[in-house]
């Protein structure tokens, strides 16, 4: 049994952290047909059951992902600040549409409800990084930090 | 040991967002090199409220509040205040009023103004550090309740101080934990709801960010009340922060025996686990949040039976929100009396608003029940950036209603704003000036209601979608003459038949704004925006008169759709080209980009 969710019990209160943990650890960043069959059998519940789980929360994928996943708020108080045009040059600086992936493999590109970051509108997260007062040349600067962090690993 | 100053520097996730752990570095390495390490002490704060001017940083006992600190600006603030004791004045927020420097935080409106008791700690103590908790009379209340009252006694306390609950409908929090006391049955639980998701609203998040403890300790007060020995804080996967904090926190109180087996030696016991989210709405429905936390898909079912009856596994469940839980430690140790010696009679205590959008100072900021808008927004809020003029506040967040500026004057509390159709919610405020539509605002909302609808009843899952799009041809210039009808018609089928409080609250944004600026729906369907935000009804025109051609317009524009020779003006603009942006307007050095209608 994997050791990664081997720390969680085995029952069905456990299994959204039992999700975190298994797509955490795919360097796509998705939710394999194997992971969500590991955990139904884990659980001990229909593969269905996890499925239905899985999809209903927009956190999980179940497509494979970049290495970094982007999500940027798209809530009133960063579109009332221009969150539109920060969306506009992301996709612009780094050739996706939402919901793609950049053909390097480093970034997803997603879109979130708020993050609680209005202080700082228009936001986003990097992974669990999250950075405020978006601006194009903000953004051009996070992202050439982000890429060359991963190209010094 | 004592040390000369304490600087305190804010590490909430706005102000780390803008590097303030690279200032507490270079701070530490310029106290390092000062030989100041025994006299200058550096502490790393929950949020101090004014997010927009981070990273912020007070020095006690002096009182000097900094503002967008810099790196490079720790050497000058070291050696010119920390050692020749004087402070910095470019880094200073000071006021006209705030002239002597001790005085600068009292002076500055932004905090005179507020009265802080949930966030008395945040931005104060080290959230890290359960000892600068307990210097606070962290855990008193706990110790007195275990070891002083009885579990009614303390249930009636709360009920007595008239506290409600802070995460949206104001239900009296003492009646709940009544409700889940009374209940039958030896297993129940007490449940936090951090799932803070309102747009507009980061209270919830600053509270378990800057003082992670008085939110375990309400809960454990909570559980002695109504009998349960183990709890969850449920928090939202977007918060990594939060959950590093609480999880710590947690980790401290089980070490030191505050939670856990037998917490004090009293006999009582009670653990709390972290449940993360992943990235739905709808949790914050207490019956969704508890379907999430069993492993469900995070659906609400119809209520009765309310979980106070029936909830977690089954059993007996007390659900209550994060900002709830840190009234709960002030009202014991103060008593009931106190509390309502705050606020207004039927909203007792202070309510912690989040500021955003059109407003000088966004942030967190706290006053007593009560205040007015006017206050909160012009006062506390500075007003509204580059001299524009106020249109409208949004409060309760998707749930709520916009508020016109002739009701800028009303009191604040739960019953004043339902009456002006708007509600409380979790106290949310996006503020909002002449430049914004009101109509592409209600469509803003229901986009993300829309999106946000678990598809578990019919009303909300088609309902929403039917609704956005009729706003959607509005916006577009395509609305047709019923349309306006339409959508009372249906908002309000929404709002009775929808199975949870998402679907009945979502259309309230277009209904408060249909109330009270219907001529701007009306004008959309004759093709004008008047905010010039809607961008299929405006075109952008360059004045000749006042174009200079300086070319800086025709390189910004991302699609080439202006035509020109540097310095022989004017230059022009393809309207059809043209994707209104708005690229050229904000570069102009000359203010010669105007938006006219397109009809």
């Amino acid at each position: 049994m994997n050791r990664l969710i081997e720390k969680y019990a085995p029952t069905r209160e456990n299994l959204l952290d039992i999700l975190h943990a298994l797509q955490d650890d795919n360097p796509h960043n998705y939710l394999t047909t194997a992971a969500l069959r590991q955990a139904a059998d884990y659980v001990g519940i229909p593969l269905s059951e996890v499925m239905s789980t899985a999809t209903f929360y927009s956190m999980f994928s179940l497509k494979p992902r970049g290495r970094h996943i982007i999500r940027i708020c798209e809530s009133p108080p960063c579109l009332l600040l221009g969150a539109e045009s920060v969306l506009t040059a992301l996709q612009e600086m780094l050739e996706v549409q939402v919901g793609e992936t950049t053909t390097d493999g480093a970034f997803t590109l997603e879109t979130t409800s708020c993050l609680g970051a209005c202080g700082v509108a228009p936001a986003m997260m990097i992974d669990d990084q999250l950075y405020g007062n978006l601006s194009r040349e903000r953004l051009a600067e996070i992202i050439d930090r982000v890429r060359s962090s991963d190209e010094a690993r | 040991m004592r040390t000369r100053l304490d600087v305190l520097i804010c590490a909430g996730a706005a102000c780390l967002s803008a590097h303030s752990a690279a200032v507490r570095d270079a701070l530490a390495r310029e106290i390092e090199a000062h030989g100041l390490s025994d006299e200058v002490r550096i502490v790393e704060t929950g949020c101090m409220g004014p997010c927009e001017l981070g990273p912020v940083m007070l020095v006690y006992p002096d009182g000097a509040f900094y503002i967008h600190v810099t790196p490079e600006d720790a050497a000058e603030i070291v050696e010119e205040h920390f050692l020749k004791g004087r402070p910095v004045e470019r880094l200073l927020w000071t006021t006209p009023e705030a002239r002597r420097i001790a005085e600068q935080r009292k002076q500055v409106p932004f905090f005179a103004k507020q009265r802080k008791v949930v966030l008395k700690n945040c931005g104060l103590i080290d959230p890290e550090n359960i000892e600068e908790y307990i210097a606070t009379d962290g855990y008193a209340a706990l110790g007195k309740v275990l070891t002083e009252m009885t579990p009614t006694a303390v249930a009636e306390t709360i009920a007595a101080s008239g506290l409600r609950g802070r995460g949206g409908a104001g239900f009296p929090t003492g009646k709940k934990w009544g409700f889940v006391a009374g209940a039958p049955g030896p297993e129940k639980y007490v449940v936090c709801n951090a799932d803070e998701g309102d747009p507009g609203a980061f209270m919830d998040r600053a509270l378990l960010e800057g003082d992670p403890h008085a939110v375990l300790e309400g809960m454990a007060i909570a559980a002695y009340a109504v009998g349960a020995n183990h709890g969850y804080i449920y928090v939202r996967a977007e918060y990594p922060l939060a959950i590093n904090r609480v999880e710590a926190a947690l980790a401290a109180a089980h070490r030191m025996g505050l939670l856990g087996n037998n917490i004090m030696e009293t006999g009582f016991s009670f653990d709390i686990e972290v449940r993360m989210g992943a990235g739905a709405f709808v949790c914050g429905e207490e019956t969704a949040l508890i379907a999430s936390l069993e492993g469900h898909r995070g659906q609400p079912r119809p209520r009765p039976p309310y979980p106070a009856v029936e909830g977690l596994f089954g059993k007996p469940t007390l659900i209550n929100n994060v900002e709830t839980f840190g009234n709960v430690r002030h009202i014991i140790l103060n008593g009931a009396d106190w509390f309502r010696s705050i606020g207004t009679e039927s909203s007792p205590g202070t309510k912690v608003f989040a500021l955003s959008g059109k407003v000088v100072n966004t942030g967190l900021v706290e006053v007593p029940m009560g205040t007015t808008l006017r206050e909160l927004i012009f006062e506390i809020g500075g007003g509204i950036p580059d001299g524009k003029e106020f249109k409208a506040v949004q409060t309760g967040g998707p749930s709520g209603g916009c508020i016109p500026a002739e009701y800028l004057d009303t009191p604040i509390d739960y019953e004043s704003l339902q009456e002006l159709g708007s509600i409380m919610g979790s106290g949310g405020m996006i503020v909002m000036d002449a430049d914004n539509c009101m109509v592409n605002l209600a469509r803003f909302f229901l986009e993300f209601t829309a999106n946000e609808s678990c598809g578990k009843c019919i009303p909300c899952r088609v309902g929403l979608p039917a609704m956005l799009e009729i706003l959607q041809r509005i916006t577009r210039g395509d609305g047709r003459a019923d349309d306006i009808d339409k959508l009372e018609r249906l908002g309000k089928t929404i709002k009775t038949a929808s199975l949870c409080g998402l679907g009945q609250t979502a259309p309230n944004p277009v209904l408060s704004t249909l109330r009270y600026f219907r001529d701007e729906y009306e004008e959309h369907l004759v093709g004008r925006c008047r905010a010039k935000e809607c961008t299929a009804l405006i075109r952008y025109w360059i004045d000749p008169e006042a174009c200079r051609g300086c070319d800086q317009c025709r390189r910004a524009c991302p699609v080439g759709a202006i035509a020109g020779t540097p310095g022989n003006p004017p230059y022009a603009i393809d309207a059809e080209a043209c994707v209104r942006c708005g690229t050229c307007r904000e570069v102009c050095p000359f203010g010669a980009v105007e938006i006219l209608d397109r009809r």
